[in-house]
């Protein structure tokens, strides 16, 4: 089942300060790949059925009025199969 | 799986069964066949091995235990004693107290964050199923060396967890002790206390009594969190390379905590439960059999009414999960509505899973199918009891005979490179790194926190009525001496509460120890908490309750015996209170009590790896002594501040009493070596305006006290037979250790 | 004079918040979440705790709380509204203040004792304070670092709206060691730390916090 997926993350020029821990813990366990690492959000929303193009339009405004805080936040809506 | 009903194994007597995996013996299994007549249903099975596991059954522990009433010293403040899910004690004016430790050790080994915040979770709900509103936590915690790996892969989460959990049910933390000691590194000790005050009108007890009233479900969903928690996690011992036993860690969720306190308080207020108990180890096989066992006897629950969060669970894994934040309650018929009601306006899960019925049993359904069918007794109370061999083990004269070799310092340079070097040692050093992370407010009640000896919590506005809490462990001293270590540890609590002033009321305890099939590590449980009876009969404060926690070891190597006594008092007027230090210079500094050289066991012989020699002995009669003087020195206004000394002996108390407010004191000491680094118990530090002299001296005298003038308040410096220890450089080294450590 | 404070589910300081309103010689109305009910009240204070556990973000599901329909259009209207640390998140998830509150820099749930200075004498909560007034009040909270972009900074630098800033250490990360602000209205205060913890010396670190409570009661009478 198809589901909406809403990606959250903090604005670029918003500290994160969780991100920066994750990003300065990955070398001490011997990850040296990471040049950078933010921590974000991700909703999965169920719909009945294939979520229809109105139905994508509502989750929109619903990230912009719940699921994110606009003045610190941005975030992506997509389907996943 | 097909579901093994009554009558299915009634028909069936000869399936085999799981019992080992579930935790259970050979000997018990062929029990429960005796007890029902029959195979148990894999239901039954299930209940049976979590309610007769080490820590829900005690098995291995009742027939010691047993001293703490037989020894029980009689006192009318003792509301409700050992039995219920705490014990409550009459503090005056109308207002009763409950409060108890307990521990989460293995889990929070396990998952640092989620086994304390759970730890911290299931205490409160101890308190709040009394009938009282929780008004503070502690938490003494105890981990391995500092600077192992392993302790800093547990010690942020569990601190984390602690806080994250107790913050945000609004519960200010008072008090607690971090300590460090290799015996800790595969077994950190997760331990916390819970206080809750109400006016005696409003106690209650875990019973289902009356046929007919209704057994009632509240709070969270259940899932599949900790299922087998208890029997799989706290009564085995983790192999040295263990594999990962994560699935049976308990999530908790503070915020539906916190509107389940509200709730039950509503409910409580209302008086609309008969009895009431919450679900913690063993979850619905607890809450039902305690439940039931408490009351006339019989039971029926409808376990399909269960509210779910996942529906995918079989019968017997809802009887084992340990989801949190669930209460079990006895509503009758007539309050019910209003009951569901009050769950409507706080949002919570509720539904009737049952009723109390004038049967002698607890039958238990699965959509119409009785999967059930045991006498409660058997499942809650009357599990196996062991008499477990116990035997001194070897070491214990061994250590006996070891010679303390430390050096002593006697030059100034030598005192000064002591005094720092004491003040920035892990177990001595300032712990605001870990104190900053709870909220000490909220409430608005809170008069005492760390560092304070005690904590202490005001419980009337007006008449400003308070409580005094302490907890105290001393590893070293019930590791050379079990039965002394159990009883100085009681003395050092009592006289933690005593320092401020309060009168030491009531006792609590948490027993940690290594595996019970050690006879060895028997015999230190057997001596504790003989020591600890013995003790509690002689000071008069009787034990309201506690928890054991055994198989604290890792293969073979058992902790050290690690009792953790809390106590509880009482103080009239909070703001007649003694505080720890002095704000001001010129006061007098005199030493209470006798110093003799008790190196043995000393946070000095820890550092120069010294474990051996002969613990204390410990005189409760002068404690009382000395307690009934620290009263004295609030309620006659003689004592300006008092700090108890304890590990780290004088030379810690003094430097926590000049770093406090930041005045200085000049000390003048006779054997000044033996004199900062011993830990003789039964001895407080007291600042007095020079006008109290008399007073004092004539104080100390009628209760027999040693008083010793030792020196002055004032300046910017703590100067010990001329050696100039300035605030700036002694701050540096109490508060720098913590942060650098943990960052 | 009646000060409304709200409950909302997982609410802590609300009983503390009423206590101060009682010290200060107030009468504290208790306002529940679901009622969308001032009962009259002539001030509200939204107060610290953990509503709705911070799920998905502090404040982010109080704001929508029937109770705040009311209140939004009395704070509108020129009501004094007071959010102290979670009701300062929701001041500002419901946009009555600009900016937006994130986790502490040092990711720590911090308890301490914080020297601010009172840089704004003209809101109702803060009219008795002297300008440039030193206090201590309690600071505790995990998620109380201040953040605006800078056109919202300079605005409130420029304006003079920010009520209160951090002595010393930045304790959070909070820009501009931004501890409280108003809107432009000056009505509507949010107050990181905790005052209602500081309104005696023998629970708190000083009395310095009642004065945001005298403050409003004064200004009520007028």
């Amino acid at each position: 089942m198809a589901k909406i997926v809403v990606d959250v993350m903090l604005k670029p020029e918003i500290l994160d300060p969780q991100g920066k821990a994750v990003a300065a813990a990955l070398p001490r366990l011997g990850f040296s790949f990471a040049k950078d690492v933010r921590q974000g959000k991700r909703f999965e929303i169920e719909v009945d059925g294939d979520p229809t193009p109105a139905q994508l339009a509502e989750v929109e405004k619903a990230a912009e009025k719940l699921l994110s805080n606009p003045v610190i936040e941005n975030f992506t809506v997509r389907v996943e199969k | 799986m097909a579901l093994d009903t009554v009558a299915i194994a009634q028909a069936n007597p000869d399936t085999t069964q799981p019992f080992a995996e579930l935790g259970l013996k050979a000997d018990e299994y062929a029990s429960i066949k005796k007890i029902l007549g029959r195979r148990p249903t894999s239901s039954e099975l299930a209940m049976y091995s979590v309610m007769w596991s080490e820590h829900c059954s005690y098995k291995s522990s009742k027939v010691h235990l047993k001293q703490f009433g037989e020894k029980a010293v009689k006192s009318d403040a003792l509301l409700v004693g050992i039995g219920e899910n705490a014990g409550v004690v009459d503090v005056g004016q109308g207002y009763a107290v409950t409060f108890k430790i307990e521990s989460h050790n293995h889990p929070s080994f396990i998952e640092p964050y989620q086994g304390a915040a759970t730890g911290v979770g299931g205490i409160v709900r101890d308190i709040l199923t009394m009938g009282a509103r929780p008004i503070a936590i502690m938490d003494p915690l105890r981990f391995g060396p500092a600077d192992a790996p392993d302790t800093r892969r547990v010690l942020p989460g569990i601190i984390a967890g602690v806080g994250g959990y107790g913050n945000c049910l609004g519960l200010p933390n008072i008090g607690g002790e971090v300590v460090f000691d290799e015996t800790y590194i595969g077994n950190p000790l997760v331990n916390a206390l819970c206080v809750g005050v109400m006016k005696h009108s409003d106690i209650k007890l875990a019973k289902a009594a009356g046929a007919g009233n209704l057994v009632v479900l509240y709070g969270a969903k259940t899932g599949g969190d900790g299922i087998g928690g208890v029997s799989v996690l706290a009564s085995e011992t983790f192999e040295s390379k263990g594999p990962a036993k994560r699935p049976a860690v308990q999530v908790g969720d503070p915020f539906v905590e916190k509107v389940l306190i509200e709730c039950s308080l509503e409910i409580f207020a209302e008086d609309l439960v008969v009895g009431i108990q919450d679900l913690g180890g063993a979850g619905l096989s607890c809450a039902t059999s305690e439940l039931a066992s408490g009351g006339s006897g019989g039971m029926k629950v409808q376990l399909d009414k269960v509210p779910l969060r996942d529906p995918s669970l079989s019968p017997e894994e809802i009887l084992m999960s340990e989801s949190q934040e669930r209460m079990c309650a006895i509503v009758e018929p007539s309050k019910i509505a209003r009951f569901l009601e009050i769950c409507e306006k706080w949002d919570v899960t509720v539904n009737v899973i049952g009723e109390v019925t004038d049967g002698k049993h607890l039958e238990i359904t699965w959509n119409g199918e009785l999967i059930v069918d045991v006498p409660p007794r058997t499942v809650a109370h009357d599990g196996p009891v062991y008499n477990r061999p116990l035997a001194q083990p070897a070491y214990i004269d061994a250590v006996a005979k070891e010679v303390i070799k430390v050096p002593i310092p006697s030059t100034p340079d030598e005192i000064k490179a002591t005094i720092l070097k004491l003040a920035a040692t892990p177990n001595l050093a300032d712990k605001s790194w870990v104190t900053n992370q709870y909220d000490r407010y909220v409430q608005g009640n809170t008069i005492q926190s760390q560092p304070d000896d005690s904590g202490m919590v005001r419980i009337d506005e007006k008449t400003h009525l308070g409580v005094a809490v302490a907890t105290d462990a001393n590893a070293n001293w019930s590791y050379l001496n079990p039965y002394q270590g159990a009883k100085l540890a009681l003395a050092e609590a009592a006289r933690n509460i005593a320092t401020a002033g309060a009168k030491p009321l009531a006792v609590t305890n948490c027993l940690n120890f290594g595996s019970p099939e050690d006879p060895g590590v028997m015999w230190q449980f057997a001596e504790s908490v003989r020591g600890l009876a013995d003790g509690c009969l002689e000071m008069g404060l009787p034990i309201t309750g506690g928890n054991v926690s055994f198989y604290n070891q890792t293969g073979s190597v058992a902790i050290l015996p690690t009792p953790v006594i809390g106590v509880l008092g009482v103080i009239d007027d909070v703001r007649t209170r003694t505080p720890m230090s002095f704000d001001r210079a010129g006061l007098d500094l005199y030493l209470l009590g006798e110093t003799k050289e008790d190196l043995a066991g000393s946070e000095w012989a820890y550092l120069h790896n010294q474990r051996g020699g002969i613990a204390p002995v410990a005189d409760l009669q002068r404690e009382m002594h000395l307690i009934e003087l620290l009263v004295a020195g609030r309620t006659k206004k003689i004592f300006t501040a008092a700090h108890d000394l304890s590990q780290g002996g004088l030379a810690a108390t003094l430097t926590e009493m000049v770093l406090r407010h930041h005045i200085g004191a000049t000390i003048q000491l006779e054997n000044v070596g033996i004199s900062l680094l011993s830990e003789s118990p039964g001895r407080v530090v007291v600042a007095i305006d020079p006008a109290q002299t008399n007073a004092l001296t004539s104080e100390a005298a009628a209760q027999k006290i040693a008083l010793t003038k030792i020196g002055v308040t004032g300046g910017t410096a703590l100067v010990i037979n001329g050696a100039a220890i300035t605030l700036a450089e002694l701050h540096t080294a109490h508060t720098q250790t913590f942060p650098k450590l943990f960052g | 004079m009646k000060i409304g404070v709200v409950t909302f589910p997982g609410t802590l300081d609300d009983r503390d918040a009423a206590r101060a309103v009682r010290h200060a010689g107030g009468e504290a109305i208790s306002l529940w979440h679901n009622d969308a009910d001032l009962k009259g009240v002539d001030a509200v204070i939204l107060p610290g705790g953990f509503s709705y556990g911070d799920y998905l973000r502090c404040g982010a599901i109080s704001r929508f709380s029937p109770v705040m329909e009311p209140i939004i259009d009395a704070a509108n209207g020129g009501m004094p509204l007071l959010g102290i640390c979670n009701g300062f998140q929701v001041l500002a998830e419901a946009h009555l203040i600009p900016g937006a509150l994130t986790r502490n820099h040092e990711l720590h749930f911090l308890c301490r004792d914080q020297k601010l200075t009172i840089e704004n004498i003209n809101t109702p909560w803060t009219s008795s304070f002297p300008q440039g007034q030193e206090i201590l009040i309690p600071l505790k909270n995990g998620e109380g670092a201040y953040m605006c972009d800078d056109k919202t900074l300079a605005e409130l630098e420029g304006e003079g709206r920010i009520i209160a800033r951090y002595v010393g250490e930045n304790p959070n990360g909070s820009r501009n060691l931004i501890a409280g602000i108003t809107n432009a209205r000056g009505n509507v205060v949010g107050l990181m730390p905790h005052p209602e913890h500081a309104i005696d010396s023998l629970t708190g670190p000083s009395a310095d916090g009642l004065g945001f409570f005298t403050s409003v009661l004064k200004t009520l009478v007028g």
